[in-house]
C-alpha cells in the first residue's frame, strides 16, 4: 500500500507553490507599505515646512502673526530641559541598572523592583503628567518650571535607561571582572575602572534614544500646564518656560491655515534635532562598539 | 641592560602598598556606602509608581466625594462643562475603544506581515537594512503624527468618505495604527526569529512550502510573544495622547460611529489642562478620576502581556 498518492500531490504541488509566491508577496507588499507611510510622512514634513524655515524663524519668539511667529524661546527652552534631563535619568538610570546587575540578589525584593521597572514602562506618558502635576508643581512648589517638566521627563525616561544599561552591563563578559578580581581590585573598583567603561558606548546609545523621546514627548508639558506664549527666555532651573512641541501643538490647532505652515516648521526643527541627536546615537554604536 | 637594573632599583614591595592602601581606608568606605547609593537609585523607579498610584488614589477620592462612583461607571453623558454636569465615563471609555480597535485592524495585519517577511522570507541583508528603518516610525514624536492626521491623512479620507468630519475616530485611528506598527513587527519578528531552525527543517523535510512552514509550523510555536506584542501595542493606543487630541476632536458621544468627532479619556485630559478649569473644581478632579481609569486600562494590558509570554511560552 502507497503511503503517499503520487497523483495527488502532484496536482496540489502547483496550488501550492502559486499560494506560496502569492503570499509571499503580499508580505513583501505589507513592508513596503509600512515604508512607504514613513516616506510620505517625511515627504510632507519637508515639503510641508521647508518654505518657513528660515534664519528669522529660529531667532523669533511666537506670535500672534503667522509671519513672526519663531521657535526660538522653544528650542532654547527644550535644551534647557534636556540639561535637566539628561544629568538626572543618566545618574538615576545607570545607579538603578548597576545595582541590579552586580549587587542586587536574587531576592524577592529584587523581582519586584525588576517588575515594576516593565511595568513603570507601559504607563502612559500623560499619566506621568499627572503625578509631575501633583507632585512637582503643586505639592514641591516648583511652578511650571523647567525643573518640574524636566523632572517629570526624568522619570517618564528612567525605565527606558534602566533597561538598556541593564544590557549593556549584562553584556561585559564576566571573565573581564574575574581578570580586575585577580588583579587584587574591590568589586567598586572593577565596576567603575573596568564594568563601566565597557558598558558606556551600549548606555549611551539607549539612552541618547530615550533623550530624544524625552524632547518630542507633549502630553507630559500639556498636562503640568508648560505656558505657550513665552516672550522671554528661561533665566533658571526655576523660570518658566516653553518647549518646541508645546509651540507645535499650540500652532497646529490654530484655525488660520498660515499656522499649519508655521507648525510643519516647527516639526521640521523638532525632527532635525531628533535626527541628530540620533546620529549621535548611532556614530557612538558603531564607533565604540566592543565584541567579546 | 641598564633599563632593567633601573627598573630592579625602583622595585615595589607590593606588600607594603596593599597595607598603606588599608590604612587609608575611603576605598573601603567607598565599598560600603555605594551599594547604598545604587540601591537608592533603583529604588527611585517604585517610587515613582508608589507616587503615581498614591497621586491618583488620592485626587480621584476626593473627585468620588463630590460625583457618584455608579453614575461615573455607568453613566452614557459626560458633559462636565454643561451647567448641570454629568460625568458618566462611557462615552470616554467607547472614544478610547474606537480609536484602539481601529489601530489594531490596521496594525495586527499589517505588522504580521511584516514580521513573518522579515522573519522567514527577507535575506539577512534585508532584515539589518529594514528593521532599524521601521524603528523609525516609532521614534517620530506623536504630536508629528497627529499634525500629519490632521493635515493629510483627514483630508484624504474625506475624499474616499465625504461624510467624514474633520475632526473623527478614523484617521487618527489609522495614525496610531501606524504608529504601532513597529512595536507588533519588531516584537513578533523576535518571537518568529528565536522559533529554532530545527522546526523549520523538519517541515521543509516533509516537502512543505515556505508559506506552510510559516503559517502552520513557526507562527504556531511563536503564538505567546506575537500575542504578547499585540497586547502591548494596544495598551500604547490607549494610552496614546497627541494624536487624538489633535485629529480626534472633543465631543464625548455614546455611540459606535467613527466618521464623527469623538473624545478619548487622554484628550479630555488634554482638553481640561489646556483650559482654564481652577484648581480644587470638580473638573480639576475629574482628570485624575479619568487619568486613573486610564492607568488601570493600561496597567490591565500591560499584565495582560506579561502573562501571555510566561504562561504560553513554549520551550525548546
Amino acid at each position: 500500500m502507497a503511503y503517499i498518492n503520487h497523483e495527488v500531490v502532484e496536482r496540489q504541488m502547483t496550488k501550492r507553490r502559486v499560494k506560496n509566491t502569492v503570499f509571499k508577496n503580499i508580505f513583501l507588499g505589507a513592508t513596503l507599505l509600512a515604508l512607504l507611510a514613513l516616506v510620505i510622512l517625511l515627504y510632507r514634513m519637508i515639503t510641508q515646512g521647508a518654505g518657513y524655515v528660515s534664519f528669522d524663524f529660529l531667532q523669533n519668539f511666537s506670535s500672534r502673526f503667522p509671519e513672526k511667529a519663531g521657535v526660538f524661546a522653544g528650542l532654547v527652552g527644550s535644551l534647557a530641559m534636556l540639561a535637566v534631563v539628561a544629568p538626572v535619568s543618566l545618574l538615576l538610570g545607570v545607579g538603578a541598572a548597576i545595582y541590579l546587575e552586580e549587587y542586587a540578589k536574587k531576592s524577592k525584593l529584587t523581582t519586584f523592583i525588576q517588575m515594576n521597572i516593565s511595568n513603570l514602562a507601559g504607563v502612559p506618558s500623560i499619566v506621568f503628567g499627572l503625578l509631575g502635576l501633583t507632585i512637582f508643581v503643586r505639592m514641591l512648589g516648583m511652578g511650571k518650571s523647567i525643573l518640574a517638566a524636566g523632572l517629570t521627563m526624568s522619570l517618564l525616561i528612567l525605565p527606558v535607561i534602566i533597561v538598556a544599561a541593564q544590557e549593556a552591563i549584562r553584556s561585559v563578559p564576566g571573565s573581564l571582572r574575574e581578570a580586575s578580581y585577580g588583579m587584587g581590585a574591590t568589586k567598586w573598583q572593577t565596576i567603575r575602572k573596568v564594568v563601566l567603561p565597557a558598558a558606556i558606548p551600549g548606555v549611551l546609545t539607549g539612552s541618547i534614544l530615550a533623550l530624544s523621546r524625552a524632547i518630542g514627548e507633549t502630553a507630559p508639558l500639556v498636562v503640568i500646564g508648560i505656558p505657550v506664549i513665552v516672550q522671554f527666555l528661561p533665566a533658571g532651573v526655576l523660570s518658566e518656560f516653553t518647549a518646541l512641541p508645546m509651540l507645535i501643538f499650540d500652532w497646529a490647532k490654530r484655525p488660520q491655515e498660515e499656522f499649519q505652515y508655521v507648525a510643519a516648521a516647527g516639526i521640521l526643527v523638532l525632527m532635525v534635532l531628533l535626527i541628530f541627536m540620533n546620529s549621535i546615537a548611532v556614530f557612538i554604536r558603531n564607533k565604540f562598539q566592543n565584541r567579546y | 641592560m641598564k633599563l632593567v637594573s633601573q627598573k630592579r632599583e625602583k622595585s615595589l614591595d607590593v606588600q607594603q602598598m596593599i597595607a598603606d592602601k588599608k590604612k587609608k581606608g575611603l576605598g573601603r568606605k567607598a565599598e560600603k556606602i555605594v551599594p547604598v547609593l545604587l540601591f537608592i537609585t533603583a529604588a527611585v523607579s517604585v517610587l515613582t509608581t508608589i507616587g503615581i498610584v498614591f497621586t491618583l488614589i488620592f485626587e480621584t477620592v476626593e473627585f468620588f466625594r463630590r460625583v457618584s462612583f455608579l453614575e461615573y461607571i455607568t453613566g452614557t453623558e459626560w458633559l462636565p462643562f454643561a451647567g448641570d454636569p454629568s460625568y458618566g465615563v462611557l462615552p470616554l471609555v467607547i472614544g478610547t475603544l474606537k480609536v484602539t480597535g481601529i489601530a489594531i485592524i490596521v496594525a495586527v495585519p499589517l505588522g504580521l506581515a511584516v514580521a513573518i517577511y522579515l522573519s522567514e522570507f527577507a535575506s539577512d541583508k534585508v532584515r539589518r537594512l529594514i528593521k532599524p528603518i521601521l524603528e523609525v516610525l516609532a521614534g517620530v514624536p506623536t504630536i508629528v503624527y497627529g499634525f500629519f492626521a490632521l493635515t493629510f491623512v483627514t483630508p484624504m479620507l474625506q475624499k474616499v468618505f465625504p461624510s467624514l468630519e474633520i475632526f473623527n475616530a478614523l484617521s487618527p485611528g489609522i495614525i496610531i495604527g501606524i504608529m504601532i506598527l513597529p512595536t507588533i513587527a519588531s516584537l513578533s519578528e523576535d518571537a518568529l526569529s528565536s522559533v529554532p531552525n530545527a522546526m523549520r527543517e523538519g517541515a521543509f523535510g516533509l516537502g512543505s512550502t515556505k508559506f506552510e512552514v510559516a503559517l502552520k509550523v513557526v507562527l504556531p510555536a511563536a503564538l505567546s510573544g506575537v500575542l504578547a506584542s499585540i497586547v502591548l501595542a494596544m495598551s500604547r493606543a490607549i494610552g496614546e495622547t497627541m494624536i487624538v487630541s489633535l485629529a480626534g476632536g472633543s465631543t464625548p458621544l455614546f455611540n459606535f460611529d467613527v466618521e464623527g468627532s469623538i473624545q478619548t479619556m487622554t484628550a479630555y485630559i488634554v482638553q481640561v489642562s489646556t483650559g482654564d478649569a481652577g484648581y480644587g473644581t470638580t473638573i480639576y478632579y475629574s482628570i485624575y478620576a479619568v487619568g486613573f481609569t486610564l492607568f488601570i486600562f493600561t496597567l490591565m494590558m500591560n499584565l495582560i502581556a506579561g502573562w501571555i509570554s510566561k504562561k504560553f511560552r513554549e520551550e525548546y
